[in-house]
């Protein structure tokens, strides 16, 4: 999912003695392979991992493994396995991460894998550092991007940044790597303009954090000359979330979580809207029933604020025309009402 | 000499083109099929189109939903989403107004203004259900002009019901209900206020609408379906005599106060413009790349991801 292959094949390459297959970038081809092979109205993670999996098959993976699971995605594994398995590939599917517990090492140990249980905390420790920076350089990126003097610079430093982190040795070595690209970012050159306009980006996880699912959304709005804040991402998703959610219930009228991320939507339409953004737009894929059933709220809180929401519903399409469309018109009309 | 502007809106069903003046009066405009074809039909917009004596066409702006082709072909000086042109139209035209409703050959969407500025719209997500695409395939299989549709819809006395959340449902609702011997006329009703249910409940989603409340688009023409939004809506609902133009007009005005303005002139029908689809094979993302040729010199390639 988007560039956090990094880190996770950091981890299993660190902690398992079994080869790991990296698997390819997503492209047309993946996703043409995983839709064909899918049920039709299943919601788009589903056909993206699926393509995902077919490929990595295909280079020689036997053990596939699947996070996750707020939604009916934690069954994902199961029916993919069998989808792979009448494909006639032989291969397991598991489930790191179902309905918020994570697998047993027992249950773990019935498979072939092999944990090397040297260094196993420390790559563990490394591994979620590496995820907290990636993800606070990248919220840095999202608020800066559309100031930057040059076209491209920010991508190109995050990459190079990526590289790098791949090849760490110890949680100090991260420390300066982090310092080092942090501080070429910073000093990136801005052209901050007097009005400037902010969005807030919220929605289904997997549509959001995958560029390849989103049309790179993010991208887009930064080169309309926006910023643009996203909560969602994976620091949020393990290691926030179940602290926060606690805090919403408490002090809010939704008084049900509504599965998968539907709350903190909601949540964060009303932080969005309080800090003053000039417009919401809130991406899922399409049939994401946790998101349906979270958007006439999200709706609600926004026309409290007089904040415009745009709902986009990502499936696959070959055309990007419609999607530019309203974007743009939503960017046209931000514009206009800061005027 | 004075200045006009030439907007086109190259639409999924129709094209449209107007010619204004400086104080957004329409001199000239028309109204053709697009059939699939924009270049062609776009051309046939030019030649019927004619700019007045005496005047000097400073400014060309497209919309619609091909209006990256067109305005890279005639060499545009606006290229603009249909949504804001139609704002931009309506705003000129009828500043009172707070809502636009408007319902196209493929979309439809709803505009809501306040203070002359947009402040929140609304578009159809996924599919075409209810837009005049719907409107026109029902009419085919009735073996009549979609034209006629609305003066058949007003003689009815009772519209049938008909589920118009999905075209293929409406569709076996509506054979179902001709066979069963009801009147053309109430089918035709029926269809109508389905076009204006479905809408409610799926672009305006319990959006406030407030009046006063201006009803655009090529369905704006059919009588029957604005009579069910004023029947439904309970408030009058405008129709500007251009309404079916307002992309056009919107974009020509936009045109107009764009500060780049250069010479142009209508005559087309000599220029050959010849479009051609090709897959890159680089990547395994596999492009569809289109090369779009004026008189054999290339002009731009599209569709490519990586930016090679």
């Amino acid at each position: 999912m988007g560039s956090y292959s990094v880190p996770i094949y950091y981890l299993l390459t660190h902690i398992l003695e079994n080869e790991i297959v990296k698997p390819r970038e997503i492209t047309s081809n993946t996703i043409e392979l995983g839709s064909k092979y899918s049920p039709d109205f299943v919601c788009t993670p589903f056909k993206y991992t699926l393509g995902t999996m077919i490929e990595s098959v295909e280079d020689g993976a036997n053990i596939l493994l699947q996070m996750g699971g707020g939604c009916r995605y934690g069954y994902y594994h199961e029916l993919q396995e069998k989808i792979l398995k009448d494909l006639g590939y032989s291969c397991t599917v598991l489930n790191l991460v179902s309905g918020g517990k994570r697998i047993s090492y027992q249950e773990l140990k019935k498979y072939p894998i092999k944990i090397k249980k040297r260094h196993f905390l420390k790559s563990l420790i490394i591994t979620k550092k590496m995820v907290f920076y990636m993800d606070k350089m990248d919220d840095y990126i999202r608020m800066n991007r559309c100031y930057e003097s040059e076209v491209g610079s920010f991508d190109k430093v995050r990459k190079e940044m990526l590289i790098a982190f791949s090849k760490v040795k110890g949680l100090r070595d991260l420390k300066k790597t982090y310092r080092k690209y942090k501080k070429k970012m910073t000093s990136l050159p801005l052209q901050i303009p007097e009005k400037r306009i902010r969005v807030g980006l919220i929605g289904e996880l997997y549509t959001l954090m995958e560029p390849a699912a989103n049309e790179e959304i993010e991208k887009l709005l930064n080169s309309y000359g926006f910023e643009v804040k996203r909560y969602t991402n994976v620091t949020y998703l393990l290691f926030q979330k179940k602290r926060k959610v606690r805090k919403y219930l408490k002090n809010f009228f939704v008084k049900y979580r509504m599965g998968a991320d539907a709350l903190d939507n909601i949540y964060h339409t009303k932080e969005l809207c309080e800090e003053g953004y000039d417009g919401i737009i809130h991406i899922k894929s399409s049939f994401c029933t946790p998101e349906i059933g979270a958007m006439p709220l999200i709706e609600k809180v926004a026309e409290e604020h007089d904040v415009p929401v745009l709902f986009l519903s990502m499936d696959m399409h070959t055309s990007k025309v419609g999607f530019l469309t309203r974007m743009e018109a939503f960017c046209d009309m931000l514009e206009m009402r800061k005027e | 000499m004075k200045d006009c502007y030439l907007g086109i809106d190259i639409g999924s069903i129709s094209t449209k083109g107007a010619i204004i003046d400086e104080y957004y009066q329409v001199l000239d405009s028309c109204y053709l099929e697009t059939k699939g074809n924009p270049i062609n039909a776009v051309k046939e917009v030019l030649s019927e189109l004619k700019i007045p004596d005496g005047y000097h066409l400073h400014g060309i702006g497209t919309t619609g939903s091909a209006r990256k082709l067109i305005g890279l072909l005639l060499g545009a000086n606006v290229i603009k989403n249909e949504i804001t042109a139609h704002a931009v139209a309506t705003m000129t035209y009828h500043p009172e107004v707070k809502t636009i409703l408007e319902i196209g050959g493929q979309d439809s969407k709803v505009i809501q203004i306040q203070n002359h500025m947009i402040r929140d719209y609304a578009m159809n997500t996924l599919c075409a259900a209810g837009t005049g695409a719907f409107l026109s395939s029902q009419a085919k299989r009735l073996g009549m002009d979609v034209k006629d549709f609305g003066a058949l819809a007003l003689t009815s006395q009772n519209p049938t019901n008909i589920a118009a959340r999905c075209t293929v449902f409406a569709e076996s609702d509506l054979v179902h209900k001709a066979q069963i011997g009801y009147p053309k006329e109430d089918i035709v009703a029926g269809l109508c206020k389905s076009v204006v249910l479905n809408y409610l409940n799926n672009v305006c989603k319990g959006k406030k609408l407030e009046a006063p409340i201006i009803f655009q688009g090529g369905v704006s023409k059919n009588e029957g379906v604005l009579k069910y939004f004023k029947e439904v809506l309970k408030e009058d609902v405008l129709v500007d005599p251009n309404g079916h133009l307002m992309g056009a007009i919107g974009v020509a005005i936009l045109s107009s106060k764009n500060p780049r303005k250069e010479e142009y002139t209508l005559n087309l029908s000599d220029v050959a413009f010849k479009t051609q689809g090709k897959e890159c094979h680089d990547c395994s993302n596999r492009c569809e790349l289109l090369y779009i040729y004026r008189n054999q010199e290339l002009l731009d390639i599209w569709g490519s991801k990586c930016g090679k």
